[in-house]
């Protein structure tokens, strides 16, 4: 007889277990609908493969494992992919999660699949990953990804490796009944395991002594094969993990280890059987056995269920009486969650499904006082004084809480068994484990906030530190030229070219690279890095400005256009100037919308986790939709696209503009501005093309000096514009835009000449922007006629 | 003179006292000294206890600032951020008196969220972020790194279309937790028929 | 109708505290039964009087404080400390004396901090502290056992009339000094002379002290067996009683202190180890907390026995040992599962 340990504590509630044990398995079945959540594990959850509409084959993979830890999913039966939804999980809370439903067709047939004739032919890392792809997570509740954990490292040796066939909570019999009736598969399993971990000491199947037929056959199972059955006295919570460890190595694993830092690997029996069927006939996890019991079932028994039966199904097989229910635990008794849900499906953890009548299970009677008898830490099998933690639970301390260990609980519910005042100890302590959590997140949060603000306070303070600097130098500069034109005259005008001259290389550098320029940012925020201001920076600033400079302008004209409505005294008037000023800004929206479309090609991966990588990859984008490295004709052809597809969306805007006017539809309005704004904005793009082409001609100093105020000059210009469009017809409007069109396309045409002649990268735009102004001309010129 | 101290008790309990009074004067100013402390200590600290939201809710531009205050006196319940658990965290500190909350109530913990079609990209929100937890550009659409927003609403009041919410931050599957159980000792006596009924059923 | 949400665990055990207070009382029954065999009705009288009182002040307490009486009354802490205290006092002691004792124990050092489960001090014994500190004449006076002087018993009747005031002057003629009180006057005989001199003494203590201790002790056992409570609190107080006064006995010269059996079978040696040392409340809560304890409880009930002013001692030792309570549950915590001892020290200090 081998030497076995005893661990603290622990508690002896009724067993409960003959009531599904009666019957040998049974099949549940084909239901008409799975349910399969795509997290059934621990870790991250799957992400899907198949779509809405696909058929899926029995055994085919249809969401993949996404990350180390993590677990593949496979279609239990053939069906038809009826949804990728949202649907209630079995979890504590009630809430859902993204599942893959499955409409069966009751064909069951079977994907392609083969399995391992010799596995010992195969290497630890083949074997591991065959496991991996099967979907395998732990059977006996927790639901590790098995692979994780059969993917020991070299340099930690195992020692031993543990089956745990224990099932210390009452009620729930699924690896009793495996034990009974598939002990071969069990003991197929081990080897497999055996010759993956490769214990260099022993192998050994944990059972607690309540189970003699399992343990017989077991025995008969395992003989000759060096698989050692140890038998231990029945007691709750023998079966958790840590405590079998001890149980039968004398072994502790440490405090936030894993039992492979004292050389031992645990695994449950259901996971072995699940891994030889794996091995041998490559069959991923579909199925499991399920225990339905409790006196609320008629026919309490274990099922092999498909996962993702709903837990219904197998209620209505198990004559469930629901009105002598009034809780349904999936789980055991002492460490099960209760469902609300009859809908929710079975997964890879659920043991059991039990559903007592009030009287085997009543509801928890009111707590009363603790009176620190103790009982709670007597039954502890972590040897915690659960008493003081609750006192601290209750207190919020948080920090004595951890120097009791809280962290070390393993929510066994042995405590709260023992507690004669029917203290909800357990829920106690998972809300000051969550509370203690939420705590250090909200630290790290506030410490990162903190950093993050001081950053930005200190890159403001020094942007205002340089403005300042940069005002006394120019003062200086205006001091020096004052006196310098004083002193002599003659030179003033070489002054004047050198200084426009100066100014456009400037210009040039600063729009030379808004990506390089977005991208430093982003970095720089990420990093909470305050850097010094460069010039891409300055231009972005600029354009900042700009913008909301504009904005300020229509802002203003729209509050003056209600101030009228309102001297009216008309109420419907306002209200109607209300919905106006919301179309107008619809239609800005819209414009601009329209605008980055034009602009920018889609973002390159919206989703992307790291938002300063998405603004990073959305900069990229920006820039490869302008060009990577502007010349002087570069920035040309950019700025003649850009007044190209402005023209576009003028004259698109001038359409809808007139369909809304034939059809007198209310937004009329909206369209209108749609269009004064477009129109203002061409207008502003043109002048600017104009500006950027007097820049290439140093001479034209004027016109570049009248340019120094772009957004007075922009205002002026869309005032007019407007003006003149106010007092025109649509057909001359019309007229007025294919002259333009017609303009623009010959210019379009020269430069597209000069650019193949030059062999420019240009041409391409040019090319493309040449066919839309042709576009647009047919579109006008069919207006017209 | 030794002679005369020791015939005078007068004289001699004077020497002693004054020699006293040097000897720890000296100490005290040498340990001033040797153990001077950069900065405002309880200032550091009182900020440590601070959400560091940055949101100006208590009248000061941002936690540093309102430490700073608190540290001269002004009242510890100014923070909605924070709530209770920062007011009973400060009073431990500072030992004083736990206050209410000087604010309707506590702020929910929300994160800042632009609809972002509605977004006209005047940046706006992005210079009143005290935490650069806005991304954008002018006439770009600009959105929020959501687990960088400490849920302050500065952003809320400059937009010009309204086109920023605060979202309540809500519970997920990794969020959700057991709720503390609702002491039963301390049901007051009208809950006493459910009480007596369910202790009887039991 | 939906289903419950609730945490695990949803299967509870047999014990509640209503059970755990109820079994402390059935166990005091040998140990009342031996009181009553050997001294009269005098101490059944107080049981029922304090356990009327202290139920009326605990439903007082509970009305005021806006709390379910019903529900609390129900756990029977009140009956307990009743019974303790009734146990506690000399036999028929006055009504008035044994009121006071009550409103001071339910009120004063049980609902005043809190009710059942927050009190720091345990009540009855906070309560005799007070009256023996208050009245000593009336806590002081003790009825001779049966066969140490000649009269009869005091009936049920007379318990009845003398704990309300009636014919009380007759009550002096049947008090007597308990054998401890005898023990710390003597200072020329020696031990085994005292014995033959006095007739308090019988086979291994006083009379009637004996058996009520040894009633208490099976009491005891019986807790220790339905193990409403854990050995280590009773078995190193009495360990320590045992070593303390074997180490003074002084071969039973006229200064000794007394025998180990005498101590252990005097006074309220044996309730006190098992009802008032083991009151969960107030005692430290770790296993080796408690060896602690009551170890330190069986030292100070031998110095204030022997040395002290005080004929008895468990009162004034319990209530010594509930002020140091926290302190030793601060220094005892268990060794958690997968730490090591070192760590868990070292993370506490």
């Amino acid at each position: 007889m081998r030497k076995i340990w005893d661990i603290h504590g622990g508690i002896h509630p009724a067993e409960n277990k003959s009531q599904s044990l009666h019957k040998p398995i049974e099949n549940a079945g084909i239901p008409k609908q799975l349910i399969l959540p795509l997290a059934q594990h621990i870790g991250a959850p799957a992400s899907p493969i198949v779509n809405v509409g696909d058929r899926v084959l029995k055994g085919q993979m249809i969401a993949e494992a996404k990350g180390f830890v993590s677990a593949p999913v496979h279609a239990p039966t053939s069906g038809i992919v009826s949804a990728i939804e949202s649907r209630v999980i079995p979890h504590p809370s009630g809430m859902s999660a993204s599942c893959i439903v499955i409409d069966t067709d009751g064909a069951d047939e079977w994907i392609a699949h083969r399995g391992t004739d010799d596995y010992t032919t195969l290497s630890k890392l083949e074997l591991v990953d065959l496991i991996r792809q099967a979907g395998i997570a732990g059977m006996g509740g927790a639901g590790f990804p098995s692979a994780v954990k059969l993917s020991t490292r070299d340099d930690k040796p195992i020692e031993t490796l543990i089956l745990n066939g224990t099932e210390c909570e009452p009620y729930i019999t699924a690896d009793d009944i495996l034990m009974r009736e598939r002990a071969e598969e069990i003991i197929a399993g081990a080897k497999i395991l055996r010759h993956i971990i490769k214990p260099n000491k022993e192998t050994l199947i944990g059972v607690e002594d309540n189970k003699p037929e399992g343990i017989a056959a077991l025995e008969k199972a395992a003989e000759g094969t060096g698989i050692e059955i140890v038998t231990f006295p029945t007691k709750y919570p023998s079966g958790g993990e840590k405590q079998l460890i001890q149980i039968l190595t004398g072994k502790e694993v440490p405090t936030g280890g894993l039992p492979s830092d004292v050389g031992i690997v645990c695994q449950n029996i259901g996971t072995a059987t699940a891994i030889y069927r794996a091995i041998q006939f490559g069959e991923p996890l579909i199925s499991r056995i399920t225990t339905v019991t409790g006196d609320a079932c008629e026919q309490p028994q274990n099922y092999e269920t498909l996962l993702g039966t709903p837990v219904q199904y197998l209620l209505d097989k198990s004559g469930f009486k629901k009105d002598a229910c009034i809780r349904l635990i999936m789980g055991g008794p002492m460490m099960g969650y209760t469902l609300q849900d009859t809908a929710v499906p079975i997964v890879k953890t659920s043991n059991c499904v039990l559903a007592p009548t009030v009287a085997e299970l009543p509801p928890p009677p009111p707590a009363q006082a603790c009176i620190r008898c103790g009982m709670c830490a007597e039954a502890c099998p972590v040897s915690l004084l659960p008493q003081q933690m609750y006192w601290f639970s209750r207190a919020q301390e948080h920090e004595k809480l951890e120097d009791h260990k809280l962290f070390d609980c393993i929510e066994c519910g042995a405590c709260s068994f023992a507690c004669p005042s029917n203290i909800p100890l357990v829920q106690y302590y998972r809300a000051s484990k969550a509370e203690i959590r939420q705590a250090q997140q909200d630290k790290m949060k506030a410490e990162r906030s903190k950093e993050r603000f001081e950053a930005r306070t200190a890159r403001l303070e020094q942007e205002e530190a340089e403005k300042e600097a940069k005002r006394a130098a120019r003062m200086e500069a205006a001091k020096a030229k004052a006196a310098a034109a004083a002193n002599a005259p003659d030179s003033s005008k070489a002054d004047i070219i050198q200084a426009a001259i100066e100014r456009s290389k400037a210009k040039k550098a600063e729009s030379a690279d808004p990506a390089q320029a977005a991208i430093a940012r982003a970095q720089a925020k990420r990093d909470g890095n305050a850097e010094e201001e460069s010039p891409q920076e300055k231009t972005e600033r600029l354009q900042k400005l700009f913008a909301s400079a504009e904005k300020r302008l229509t802002a203003a004209k729209e509050k003056l256009a209600l101030a009228q409505e309102q001297q009216s005294d008309n109420a419907d008037a306002f209200a109607t100037a209300v919905s106006k000023t919301e179309e107008k800004l619809a239609a800005i929206q819209q414009e601009l919308t329209e605008h980055r479309a034009s602009l920018t090609p889609p973002p390159a991966d919206a989703t992307s986790a790291d938002p300063a990588q998405a603004a990073i990859a959305r900069a990229l984008a920006k820039r490869a939709g302008t060009t990577a490295d502007e010349s002087k004709e570069d920035k040309t052809a950019r700025l003649k696209n850009t007044v190209s597809t402005t023209e576009k969306r003028l004259a698109a805007a001038q359409e809808k503009l007139a369909l809304a006017q034939e059809q007198n539809d209310a937004n009329v309005a909206a369209f209108a501005t749609g269009v004064e704004k477009t129109q203002a904005k061409l207008d502003t793009a043109k002048k600017e093309l104009s500006d950027h082409l007097a820049t290439l001609a140093p001479s034209d100093t004027a016109k570049q000096i009248a340019s120094d105020d772009p957004v007075q000059a922009a205002i002026e210009r869309a005032k007019a514009a407007r003006e003149a469009q106010a007092s025109m017809s649509d057909a001359d409007k019309v007229k007025q835009n294919i002259e333009s069109l017609e303009n623009r396309i010959a210019r379009t045409k020269e430069k597209l000449d000069a650019a193949r002649a030059e062999g420019s990268d240009t041409a391409d735009i040019l090319a493309d922007s040449l066919a839309k102004l042709e576009a647009k001309l047919a579109a006008a010129q069919q207006q017209l006629s | 003179m030794i002679e005369l101290i020791a015939q005078n008790p007068f004289i001699a309990s004077l020497v002693a006292l004054v020699g006293l009074g040097l000897v720890f004067g000296a100490l005290l100013g040498f340990a001033a000294v040797k153990f001077k402390t950069e900065g405002d200590p309880i200032a550091d600290q009182i900020e440590s206890l601070l959400p560091q939201t940055q949101c100006g809710q208590c009248g000061y531009p941002g936690c540093r600032p309102y430490a700073a205050a608190i540290a001269d006196g002004d009242d510890i319940n100014k923070c909605p951020p924070g709530g209770e658990a920062t007011i009973a965290a400060l009073a431990d500190l500072l030992g004083v008196e736990a206050k209410p909350l000087d604010a309707a109530e506590a702020a929910v913990p929300s994160v800042a969220f632009i609809r972002e079609d509605e977004c006209i990209g005047c940046t706006k929100c992005i210079q009143a972020c005290p935490v650069d937890a806005i991304l954008g550009s002018a006439k770009h659409m600009h959105t929020v790194i959501a687990s960088e927003c400490t849920g302050c609403d500065l952003c809320v009041e400059p937009c010009p279309v309204d086109c920023i919410d605060m979202r309540p931050i809500e519970t997920n599957l990794q969020t959700w937790h057991w709720d503390k159980p609702k002491p039963v000792e301390d049901l007051i006596a009208s809950d006493r028929g459910t009480a007596a009924k369910s202790g009887a059923a039991a | 109708m939906g289903f419950l949400k609730v945490s695990s665990p949803h299967a509870h055990g047999p014990m509640s505290t209503a059970r755990v207070m109820r079994l402390v009382l059935l166990a005091t029954i040998p140990g009342v039964f031996s009181l009553t065999f050997f001294f009269g009705f005098g101490t059944l009288m107080n049981v029922l009087w304090a356990s009327i009182t202290a139920l009326a002040f605990e439903a007082l307490a509970l009305k005021l404080r806006k709390r379910p009486i019903g529900f609390y009354l129900n756990d029977y802490s009140a009956l307990v400390t009743a019974f303790l205290l009734g146990i506690a006092l000399p036999p028929a002691s006055p009504f008035w004396l044994i009121m006071i004792g009550t409103g001071f124990a339910i009120l004063i050092c049980k609902q005043l901090y809190g009710g059942m489960g927050y009190n720091p001090f345990n009540p009855a014994m906070a309560a005799y502290v007070m009256l023996l500190i208050s009245f000593p004449v009336q806590m002081t006076t003790w009825l001779a056992p049966k066969g140490s002087f000649a009269g009869d018993l005091l009936g049920p009747i007379d318990a009845l009339r003398y704990c309300f005031g009636f014919g009380r002057e007759a009550i002096d003629a049947i008090t007597m000094a308990t054998p401890l009180d005898v023990l710390k006057q003597n200072n020329s005989l020696l031990v085994k002379d005292l014995w033959e001199e006095s007739a308090q003494f019988g086979q291994f203590a006083g009379i009637g002290w004996e058996w009520a201790n040894i009633g208490f002790l099976l009491g005891g056992i019986y807790l220790l067996y339905r193990r409403v409570f854990t050995w280590h609190a009773p078995i190193s107080m009495l360990a320590s009683l045992t070593v303390m006064s074997a180490l003074f006995y002084d071969g039973g010269s006229s200064a000794s202190g007394g025998s180990p059996l005498f101590h252990l079978l005097s006074g309220a040696t044996m309730l006190g180890a098992f009802f008032i040392v083991t009151d969960p409340v107030t005692s430290a809560v770790s296993n080796r907390g408690r060896l602690i304890y009551g170890a330190l409880i069986g030292v100070l009930v031998y110095i204030i026995r022997v040395w002290g002013n005080y004929p008895d001692a468990v009162a004034f030792s319990v209530l010594l040992m509930n002020f140091a309570a926290p302190f030793i549950d601060h220094y005892t915590q268990p060794r958690t599962y997968g730490h090591k001892l070192k760590d868990q020290q070292g993370g506490k200090s």
